[in-house]
């Protein structure tokens, strides 16, 4: 295994540490070690069934691992659940996307900045006349290119715009740190080389653990690649190491090809 | 405006013209239907707070129906024999009026929502269903065995509470304190749909993932709708039994929870108006096809069958379409 951690930990946003994980006979996650530091893209790749989305549900807190830890910003987290750790910074999108699909597309961004400023607890004023908060929602559809749609139905979306939208919502929480579970899934060529575009720029205000197929996105996007296997990182390194990498190859990019 | 909001004013408009008509015209049994309506309204309104918004299917709104129920009849009871409620540690009295009654009835429903929330909303789906169900009837049992107020056999209360300068005792009266209370229960219902917590809520309800991610725990949300809803099911409770001057276990039974959230769902899950039709049809339909069979409830049952498979929005989305989502 190539192990290109830093071992001094500074500029540490997230540190994942010998995490494992089965159900029942299957071990999903093997002593899995990996971090994501101050202003870069670490893109997770591997086949299908690697254990990638386990892996992202055991940093984001909706899963439990049978054993090793997690640390954000310097803080082990094992004993905070997903709602705690979302507060901490962590922002989240998903695989298959989480939304609210009976709402617009912007009362589910404004959903995102309510959760962000807090005050939930209020019963009577209009929310979508709360100016600052249809602001904050606004300004993070229009990054993602989704402000013309702000009107739309959620339902009503197609898969890729439900991706942006995941992104936006996502970007209302102004996270520390993003974990993306293959935001470029179902949008088009065009789509796909606009979101990259995006976030490239995104990593400067927080880093992002990216989990992708989409392996043009990822040799231009990532600062490292780490490639799991059968629940195990068998590498971990720039996109250059990982392109020579023999083992790698091997298990992954010459044998098969990725879906 | 569009179509709902049509449909809503004109039954709102509606719910208040009969009774007026039926007063000048001396139908007072009209006016007697027409209270009904407007308090089952009230009671459907509270449910469609956890039902609609919250997606909380709770078999147990008959609990605090019946505890609002038995709050007033309990303090009417001690009033009309004057016999003091407690002389320890301090004298409480029993009282006939209705501001005082409601206080206690929507207090009261809302602590037993809030123990009886705290427990069963920590699960979800079919065991919800079926805690909820366990506590109303065990409520129910309670009541029947509770001979200091009647068992069985329920309290009657001679004559209808007092409210301070208006004479409850005129049917048209006594409709207006509750049609004025049902405005009151819309315009909040309508007020928190709109609201953060109403946003959060319906999110939490479409898509508890959601809502976590954004840092915000569905629990408190729901436990919140859920007392929300149990006080103002309370309050409707109370009404009921000032009505019929009259309170038995059966307002505590599941068939009471299972009548509530059947015309809930005739008129509209979700929809703001949908307790105000459903309880009018049920009412009609009580009134119109009760007079043909005894067994009138086959119809209602067919009526449901129906909606529930063509029509998911219930009547109010079948004549009004899908909701418009506001801004």
């Amino acid at each position: 295994m190539t192990d290109m951690t830093d071992p001094s930990g500074a500029g540490q946003v997230l540190k994942v540490s010998d995490l494992s994980k089965s159900f029942g006979a299957l071990q999903a996650s093997k002593n899995i070690t990996l971090d994501l530091r101050a202003g870069e893209i670490h893109a997770l790749i591997g086949p299908n069934g690697a254990g990638k989305s386990t892996l992202i549900k055991q940093i984001s807190g909706e899963l439990r691992p049978d054993s090793g830890s997690v640390s954000l910003l310097g803080r082990p987290v094992d004993d905070l659940d997903r709602v705690a750790r979302a507060r901490m910074g962590l922002g989240r999108t998903f695989q298959i996307s989480a939304l609210a699909m009976e709402f617009t597309v912007l009362q589910n961004a404004v959903l995102g900045a309510l959760g962000a400023r807090g005050g939930v607890f209020r019963f009577l004023g209009n929310v979508m006349r709360d100016k600052a908060l249809v602001a904050q929602a606004e300004h993070a559809l229009e990054r993602v290119g989704l402000l013309s749609d702000a009107k739309r139905r959620t339902a009503d979306l197609s898969h890729g715009q439900r991706r942006q939208l995941e992104v936006a919502v996502a970007l209302t929480l102004q996270p520390k740190l993003f974990l993306m579970d293959e935001p470029m899934a179902g949008l088009g060529a065009g789509g796909s080389q606009a979101l990259t575009g995006f976030l490239d720029t995104l990593r400067h205000e927080a880093p992002i653990l990216l989990v992708e197929h989409d392996m043009d996105a990822v040799f231009a996007l990532a600062d490292r690649i780490s490639v799991l296997v059968y629940g195990e990182v068998i590498a971990t390194g720039t996109t250059e190491e990982i392109r020579n990498n023999a083992e790698v190859q091997r298990a992954y990019l010459g044998e098969e090809e990725p879906v | 405006m569009n179509r709902e909001k049509l449909l809503n004013t004109a039954v709102i408009l509606l719910l208040l013209a009969i009774p007026l008509w039926a007063h000048m015209a001396e139908e007072p049994f009209l006016i007697t239907l027409a209270t009904k309506v407007a308090i089952l309204a009230l009671a459907g309104v509270g449910l469609n707070i956890a039902l609609g918004i919250g997606g909380l299917v709770s078999l147990g709104h008959a609990a605090f129906f019946g505890i609002g129920g038995y709050a007033m009849g309990i303090l009417a009871a001690h009033a009309q024999n004057y016999e003091p409620l407690a002389e320890w540690p301090m004298l409480i009295e029993g009282t006939n009026q209705m501001p005082v009654i409601w206080l206690v009835a929507v207090v009261a429903s809302a602590l037993a929502a809030l123990v009886i929330g705290a427990l069963s909303l920590r699960t979800s789906g079919v065991y919800f269903i079926m805690i909820t169900l366990a506590f109303g009837q065990m409520l129910y049992y309670f009541a029947i065995s509770w001979t200091a107020y009647g068992g069985e056999d329920g309290l009657s209360i001679w004559v209808r509470n007092e409210f301070p300068g208006l004479n409850t005792l005129v049917p048209l009266e006594f409709f207006l304190i509750c049609y004025v209370i049902l405005c009151a229960a819309l315009w909040f219902a309508a007020r928190l749909a709109r609201a953060p917590f109403g946003l959060a809520l319906s999110a939490a309800r479409q898509c508890e993932a959601r809502v976590e991610t954004v840092g915000i725990t569905p629990y408190q949300l729901r436990l919140t709708a859920f007392v929300i809803s149990g006080a103002i099911t309370g309050l409707a409770g109370a009404l009921f039994a000032d009505l019929n001057r009259f309170v038995s276990p059966t307002m505590l039974s599941w068939h009471t929870s299972g009548e509530i959230m059947i015309f809930v769902i005739i008129g509209g899950v979700g929809r703001l108006f949908g307790p105000v039709i459903g309880a009018a049809l049920f009412i009609l339909l009580e009134h119109l096809l009760g007079g043909i069979s005894d067994y009138w409830q086959i119809y209602l049952g067919g009526l449901l069958l129906i909606i529930v498979l063509y029509a998911r929005g219930g009547v109010i989305g079948a004549i009004s379409g899908r909701e418009v989502a506001h801004d």
